[in-house]
């Protein structure tokens, strides 16, 4: 790790003047960290966010769930209203990482992490860094996309995110021009030649909360279902996030989020329009999987990419349709 | 808004219950100062990259990884290293459970497994197998000795819940 300067403050609002592309916010360092001691960022200023502790709440109110952007995984994992009512928001928090970097690790880092690619991690001046060429594409591409959004092949690694989209959150981001509202969904983006970046953060921005709406149907539901290559602590092969109105076997109002698929959590929008109000059987529930990866075309060793996504897009809403009460 | 650095900057520490003044630059981990500036090396340096676990060390009870966590904002924290956790040079609860169920074979990972389980245990004094497993889940054993591991949790656990008194403010 290169040397930096470390600077620590009160609240969020001391933080803006401050950042630049120099100058980076430090929450868990979870990921920060490894990044800086792989040489992938070198900030010559660190900014501790963690002793502005304005930022570390979980907050239920009329309009739903507002989470301080420096809530711990572990927090949200264990509140009882969020494991309540938004239900795939604690589920995808708890199965990501482990025990200790849960403590951690903050849902406004989260939102944040680097992609998990072996070639951007490694010693490549791959695509995404900048670079001409997209290592994964023609080399080890095991975990990588089966959904093209951009020159790079990586995909987004982070857990949580997919429940925000599928629960409609939104994300409160302070700048040097104030504050502005931008939904999780629109904010993760796939990178461009001019932005190599997964999400869309200004370099003087801080997300500071992330807002979910409550639902007005109470029979509304939500799952996360994450399929790993071990049974804890790995990254996602493909997760799935659906939220839906829960009515006996009817789901309404359904959205579904793949993961790990693709540059960004995919809304699976053919999928949802299939099974929207209808009955939900076998036939229908195989139908939507298929159709979720009907897009789809993997790369040389990702194939096994497609069954998984589809089976797992059944399972969530199998496991939905169950839990009508 | 206090700045220090990137040159060595004074703090005080406490370790297991010690203040302890050292200087380090920013950049320093948690790890390291323990390890080099102190000299307490049971938490162990093998990932540096927060995937094995075995430089896990408590911070205000906490099981953190120390190699992801800077000195320089441990300020006023509670370190709890295996060095602490023994009193009066004999073995935790938790360390004579390892001990008895033979939960390690090399040993490098056990300091990390013994903060972990410590912080489970604080947490859910009576886990089930399966919490154990996943509570452990954030340290790896290279020897395997995982079996072992799980059932030192559980009888550490127990015998916890027997020797724990009533309203001793311990868990129970």
């Amino acid at each position: 790790m290169q040397p930096f300067i470390h600077i620590d403050i009160a609240s969020a609002e001391e933080v803006i003047p401050l950042l630049d592309a120099r100058t980076r916010p430090l929450a868990g360092g979870t990921d920060m960290l490894p990044l800086m001691k792989e040489g992938i960022v070198a900030p010559e200023r660190l900014i501790n966010l963690k002793r502005a502790t304005n930022l570390r709440y979980i907050r239920v109110a009329d309009d739903g769930l507002h989470i301080g952007a420096l809530t711990t995984l572990d927090d949200l994992e264990r509140h009882p209203d969020v494991r309540r009512d938004y239900t795939a928001l604690a589920q995808a928090s708890a199965l990501a990482a482990s025990p200790q970097l849960r403590n951690m690790a903050t849902i406004g880092g989260n939102i944040l992490q680097q992609v998990r690619c072996w070639y951007y991690r490694g010693d490549f001046h791959c695509w995404l860094k900048g670079g001409d060429l997209c290592h994964a594409r023609d080399g080890r591409n095991e975990y990588h996309a089966i959904v093209e959004q951009s020159p790079c092949v990586a995909v987004y690694p982070s857990d949580p995110p997919a429940a925000l989209i599928a629960l409609d959150a939104r994300l409160r981001i302070i700048g040097p021009q104030g504050e502005r509202l931008v939904s999780v969904a629109e904010f993760l983006q796939p990178p461009t030649a001019q932005r190599r970046s997964l999400h869309g953060l200004g370099p003087n921005e801080l997300i500071i909360e992330v807002h979910v709406p409550k639902s007005a149907a109470p029979a509304q539901r939500s799952i996360y279902l994450k399929a790993m290559d071990r049974a804890t602590w790995a990254y996602a092969l493909v997760s799935v996030a659906v939220t839906a109105e829960v009515a006996a076997d009817v789901l309404r109002n359904v959205r579904i989020v793949v993961g790990a698929v693709a540059n960004t959590p995919m809304r699976a929008t053919t999928a949802e329009a299939l099974i929207e109000g209808q009955s939900l059987t076998e036939e229908l529930i195989r139908e939507a999987g298929r159709a979720a990866v009907a897009d789809a075309a993997p790369l040389e060793h990702n194939g096994y990419k497609l069954p998984l996504t589809r089976n797992l897009v059944g399972q969530a809403l199998r496991d939905l349709r169950g839990s009508s009460s | 808004m206090i700045e220090h650095g990137p040159q060595k900057t004074a703090i005080m520490l406490d370790v297991n219950g010690l203040t302890q003044y050292v200087e380090i630059e920013p950049r320093r981990t948690l790890l390291d100062t323990l390890r080099i500036d102190l000299g307490l090396t049971g938490a162990k340096l093998v990932c540096n990259m927060g995937n094995c676990g075995a430089c896990t060390v408590l911070v205000d009870g906490v099981a953190v990884y120390s190699c992801l966590t800077l000195a320089i904002e441990c300020e006023g924290k509670r370190i709890t290293t295996i060095e602490g956790l023994s009193e009066e040079g004999s073995l935790h609860p938790l360390q004579q459970a390892f001990v008895q169920h033979d939960a390690l074979q090399c040993g490098f990972c056990t300091p990390g497994q013994v903060l972990a389980a410590h912080a489970l245990l604080e947490r859910n004094p009576q886990p089930t197998e399966a919490e154990v497993v996943e509570g452990m889940s954030g340290n790896l054993c290279r020897c395997g000795a995982y079996r072992g591991i799980v059932e030192a949790v559980l009888t550490a656990a127990k015998e916890q819940a027997v020797t724990s008194k009533p309203g001793s403010g311990k868990t129970a």
